[in-house]
């Protein structure tokens, strides 16, 4: 459910901290740097990198081809190979079955057992492509606010983890409490109100 | 400021107050909406809409939905002691209509879906269908963020609890149709 999509979710955020100036080659640097790598040809099974927004397959950030309008607008990619459990413990049995043969033995010691285990796995990940799943975001960088256009736990804290390697740069999520501090102009004396507020009881 | 977790847990309440001090407005207290631009709009539940009632460690959940559902069950649960944990919304401005739910906890967006615009055909045009889709969400972003402005300013005031839980607990008690 991207930008484009007819039906989106919105996560907000509020950026803090600033960038070197120039503030869109500091952009493009940390979108640069921190690319997709694509993993189908190696055992990594999982990856997390920025990518081109409306070439998601084929990231290219030359020429600020991310910025548009006053917004920068990009997308985080995550791939992850899903190997199902069924089918590397068919693949683990038939090692296990294997070395036992190999070496006339009855037994395997736990540690040969979890060595078996990484084989396997590792051997199946260079055979299955990693799914790859991507979260558009348009980044304010003016009004210092960002939306990650999706509301899963999980990628929202990739981004926040991410983001803030790539440009050292806090992201702030917005929700209830941090919308009252930071986007409710709110006094001194008020902020003191906020930190004692208890929940209300309407029926009681 | 609070750590983020900690405050994330800590005023999750505050969203589900929020949400249901919106129904109640709603209902009962329309003339306090005003937009930042002062445009006229109106804001009302769309199809469906999630209550929670936390008794001690338990958890109660009703969710009504559906375009034309009686929102009875709804006022029943609060006055069983429940909040709005979920709220879907249609925001119309003029000709124009947006929908989206909105949850208590976190206040994020989630199924929004904006006044139509024009066709895009092709990909040059992309440019251009990202500004309009950036300015109708930027839309329906402040109003929430006004509407929760003016939650706030109510709720941290001696006008919280000396005129809005008894109004609130008024329209509880009576029922929607009073």
């Amino acid at each position: 459910m991207g930008l484009l999509s007819s039906s989106v979710s919105i996560t907000r955020y509020k950026v803090v901290g600033k960038l070197e100036e120039p503030v869109i080659e500091a952009v493009t640097q940390g979108l640069k740097k921190n690319i997709l790598r694509e993993i189908d040809e190696d055992e990594t099974e999982k990856a997390s990198g920025w990518t081109s927004f409306n070439n998601p397959f084929k990231p290219d950030f030359t020429g600020s081809s991310f910025l548009i309008g006053t917004h920068f607008v990009f997308s985080l990619r995550i791939d992850k190979k899903s190997i199902p459990s069924k089918i590397i413990q068919k693949y683990y049995i038939l090692e296990t079955s294997k070395k036992l043969a190999e070496n006339n033995r009855e037994f395997l010691s736990r540690n040969e057992k979890k060595l078996i285990r990484e084989h396997v796995i590792n051997t199946l990940s260079l055979r299955i492509p990693a799914t790859p799943k991507i979260y558009d975001l348009v980044w304010n960088y003016e009004k210092n606010y960002l939306w990650f256009f999706s509301n899963l736990k999980t990628a929202n804290e990739e981004l926040e983890t991410f983001f803030s390697k790539t440009f050292k740069l806090t992201l702030i999520r917005l929700f209830p409490y941090t919308m009252a501090e930071l986007s409710c102009s709110l006094s001194d004396a008020d902020r003191d109100l906020l930190l004692k507020i208890s929940p209300a009881e309407f029926t009681r | 400021m609070l750590d983020i977790s900690v405050a994330y847990n800590r005023y999750k309440f505050l969203g589900d107050e929020f949400l249901t001090w919106l129904w109640f407005s709603m209902e009962k207290d329309r003339n306090r909406f005003i937009t930042p631009d002062k445009e006229p709009f109106l804001i009302e539940i769309g199809n469906r809409i999630v209550l929670e009632n936390r008794i001690n460690d338990t958890v109660e959940s009703i969710t009504i939905k559906g375009d034309d559902a009686g929102l009875e069950e709804g006022i029943l649960s609060l006055k069983k002691g429940a909040l709005v944990t979920e709220l879907n919304l249609i925001y119309k401005v003029g000709n124009q209509e947006w929908k989206f739910s909105i949850k208590g906890e976190n206040l994020s967006f989630s199924g929004l879906k904006h006044p139509d615009i024009g066709v895009f055909e092709s990909d040059d045009q992309v440019e251009g269908l990202v500004l309009e889709k950036l300015f109708l969400f930027e839309k329906v972003s402040n109003i929430i963020d006004a509407l929760f402005k003016i939650f706030i300013n109510i709720r941290l005031q001696p006008e919280w609890k000396a005129d809005f839980i008894p109004a609130i607990n008024k329209w509880i008690q009576s029922g929607l149709k009073n």
